[in-house]
């Protein structure tokens, strides 16, 4: 059995991600970056690919990226400890956010003109 | 995993670094800091002549307290409906330890109350909507079916409006700002006031930048400059290892850049002495994303895990019935219920059993609508992060009940459970509101000339806090810029702050920001925490002194970016040093601002009813000195807030 090579990391960074680009719907077009408010995005060195989360740890989470986001191809993913829960009142059935679950998407939009 | 540390290692900076290279402007009116309150003066100057640069350390279009979005518009004394006047609320608002008590700068508040309507009207011509034109809550209490105006709280009061355009504002301001042709300098941060002669006390004739991308080194002569910055946060407590920069309620760009600025400069301040054991401490749940009973989700029934609901009181204590909720008749701050004094024993003695839930379900559909449609779809960081990530995950307000997080029975005083303050250790502060002010005058011009203020740097906070400020610093910086003439900077004050700024990139190795940032809020916990005496703040004072001879020469930045990180460090100690000096001078506790001196431990005594007062002198050093409360309404100003607004507000 080949043995596996181990390569030396340096710890993860936390938050891992803060926010995930769907590289279907990124064209790379860089608007997200010049909305960000704490700059922690950068341009990635490939053209065309979405922008290098260059410091998820000083993410604000105010989501103005996504906001901003022309494709709707950034998702605000919370860090693990904020993750909200609910109970539907009929079922009692709990749910926590940013995980799978069985509910369909809620797609009322809020009232923002 | 999600973010691949591999990916990064060795990728090249994606801007141009010409670290140190001067870019240079000439204006009229330099605004600093483009949050509501910079956005408003930038706007009220140009659009009366005046040529203006606007500086920011992030974008202009997202930047500041309002710039992920706001849902409630305060204080429109002079609207069409309202029942309270200015001198009424400006009078209630002085009194609430919120907006600092006593220490109140109740100046602010009234231009506040005179303004804040004006100013809506202002943002409905920028295209900010709030009128229910499609008569979506018709109906509603809380609808006027005159104006289509939407009132939020209390319904009776009518001097809060509902914003359901907010999440919009900044782009529509910042749109105003380039419409008008002004500079916008995005992504630079403030570094130092430029000063006649580069003299501590001179009039201020211009400020330095630098451009946080690319090290950039910006110059701007101005004849007026608005500094319109963020509160100095993040001086007791820093960490973003746990959940990043969602860890607290305020931006990690709140650094206190600009106050430090002016107090280098040579400007009076007062109230540096006010913190508090900080709210967000550093383990804040999601802003209105938890269940929640306060601001944006006032007036949400709030029940424990077998549907009891949670009575709430206002703020003497007494119990709200539940159908005045919405008609308490004060109209002021965002809320008046709040969990009763009794509560935490209530559920020890299991009347009430946790977890809690916001019971969204059973509100009235118009109200459920306007809570989590308007107010969540709108407030500050909730739109995407709360509004629109819970839909994704199948949250639906119509079934679902949010969660309360489950905290100790202590910690249930406050329905902002999202805050969980209570449950921080003591010496986990924060500056308090309001904190680290300019003395200003009647024009808010601070003691130097050619130098205003407005907004959260004078105490003046909300949206409409910030704006209304922002736009009356903006007509009166203006008039005194058309009496004066430019004069050239020194070179040697100019070559003094490169000096400062740029020696974290002169080192190829050593201590970065955060170890740094970590060690400088140490010394705030430790010798400026809850309790405080002579011998620890000195001993603060030194410490300061020593890290800056140390640590701070050690201190290595490898890109732009952490040269910015770098430069809040710097500006970590400044602020420092003022809080600590303030306190010092302080001889006595003071309840108001939660200040607690070993060595004074008499409460309150009445001679000690005045501002603490420090500033810079020209050889440097700190002195302190006093202010009387309420020194706006006397002499050599009139009697009252009228006859002072009348003569200064220049319209």
């Amino acid at each position: 059995m080949a043995e596996k090579e181990y390569t030396l990391y340096p710890n993860p960074i936390t938050p891992n991600s803060a926010i995930l680009f769907d590289e279907e719907l990124c064209n790379g077009c860089n608007r997200c970056i010049d909305f960000c408010r704490t700059d922690v995005l950068m341009p990635n060195p490939e053209r065309g690919k979405p922008p290098i989360v260059a410091y998820p740890d000083e993410c604000w989470f105010g989501g103005c990226c996504a906001g901003a986001c022309p494709h709707h191809a950034i998702l605000m993913v919370h860090p693990m400890n904020q993750r909200a829960v609910w109970r539907r009142k009929e079922t009692g059935n709990l749910y926590r956010v940013c995980v799978e679950n069985e509910l369909e998407e809620n797609k009322r939009p809020p009232i923002v003109e | 995993m999600n973010n691949d540390i591999e990916t990064m290692r060795g990728m090249k900076w994606q801007y141009p670094v010409n670290y140190g290279k001067e870019i240079e402007s000439e204006v009229d009116v330099l605004v600093i800091g483009g949050g509501l309150s910079g956005c408003h003066a930038a706007i009220n100057a140009a659009k009366r002549g005046a040529k203006v640069a606007i500086m920011d350390k992030g974008p202009i279009v997202r930047s500041g307290s309002a710039g992920t979005g706001v849902d409630h518009w305060h204080s429109v004394c002079t609207g069409p409906a309202a029942t309270i006047t200015p001198e009424e609320m400006t009078e209630e608002m002085c009194k609430m330890p919120w907006f600092g008590g006593k220490f109140c700068i109740g100046m602010g508040k009234y231009i506040t109350c005179k303004e804040s309507y004006d100013t809506l009207m202002d943002l409905e011509k920028y295209g900010v909507p709030f009128r229910d034109m499609d008569d979506e809550f018709e109906g509603a209490a809380f609808r006027d079916d005159n104006t289509l105006i939407m009132y939020a709280y209390d319904y009776d009061a009518k001097t809060c409006v509902r914003l359901k355009g907010g999440a919009l504002m900044k782009p529509l301001l910042a749109q105003e700002i380039h419409r008008l042709g002004c500079e916008v300098y995005d992504f630079v941060m403030g570094t130092s006031l430029l000063t006649e002669g580069g003299k501590v006390g001179g009039r201020v004739i211009g400020a330095t930048g630098l451009n946080i991308r690319t090290g950039e080194f910006v110059i701007i002569k101005a004849k007026a400059v608005i500094l319109t910055s963020g509160t100095p946060y993040y001086l007791w407590t820093f960490s973003t290892e746990l959940q990043g920069g969602a860890a607290k309620f305020y931006d990690p760009s709140y650094t206190g850049e600009g106050q430090l600025m002016a107090f280098n400069a040579g400007a009076e301040f007062i109230n540096c002495e006010n913190n508090k054991k900080s709210f967000s401490g550093g383990f804040m749940r999601n802003p209105y994303g938890v269940g929640d009973a306060s601001n944006s989700w006032y007036g949400c029934p709030i029940v424990d895990s077998k549907g009891k609901r949670v009575p709430f009181v206002d703020r003497e204590g007494n119990e709200i019935p539940e159908d005045q909720v919405f008609h308490f008749g004060k109209g002021i701050g965002g809320m008046d219920g709040m969990f009763p004094k009794d509560f935490p024993e209530r559920i020890r003695n299991g009347e009430f059993t946790p977890p809690f839930y916001a019971d969204l379900p059973s509100m009235d559909p118009l109200e459920r609508r306007a809570l989590w449609g308007i107010m969540v779809g709108n407030e500050g960081r909730t739109n995407l992060a709360v509004y629109k990530a819970y839909g994704k995950a199948g949250f639906d307000p119509d079934k679902d009940m949010l969660q309360v997080p489950y905290l100790g029975s202590d910690a249930y005083m406050k329905t902002a459970t999202w805050m969980a303050g209570l449950t921080t250790p003591v010496y986990w502060r924060e500056m308090a509101r309001p904190g680290c002010n300019p003395v200003i005058d009647w024009t808010l011009k601070t003691t130097l000339d050619g130098l205003y203020a407005a907004g959260y740097v004078i105490g003046s906070t909300d949206a409409s806090g910030a704006s209304t400020t922002g736009r009356y610093a903006g007509r009166n910086a203006w008039k005194y810029a058309q009496t004066v003439d430019q004069v050239p900077y020194s070179r040697e004050q100019i070559e003094k702050e490169k000096a400062r700024i740029y020696g974290p990139v002169t080192r190829s190795d050593g201590m970065g920001w955060k170890e740094l940032k970590i060690g400088l809020c140490r010394v705030m916990q430790d010798y400026c925490g809850a309790e405080k005496n002579e011998q620890g703040m000195k001993l603060g004072l030194k410490w300061f002194d020593s890290i800056e001879e140390q640590e701070l020469q050690q201190l290595c930045a490898r890109n732009p970016h952490e040269l910015a990180r770098s430069v809040e460090c710097m500006t970590h100690i400044g602020v420092g040093r003022m809080i600590l000096n303030a306190s010092l001078a302080r001889k006595a506790s003071c309840k108001q601002y939660d200040f607690h001196r070993l060595d004074y431990p008499e409460m309150d005594p009445p001679e000690w009813d005045k501002y603490v007062t420090i500033r810079k002198t020209e050889d440097g050093e700190t002195v302190a000195g006093e202010l009387p409360l309420q020194w706006y309404l006397k002499e050599p100003y009139a009697p009252t807030y009228a006859e002072n607004y009348d003569k200064y507000c220049a319209l």
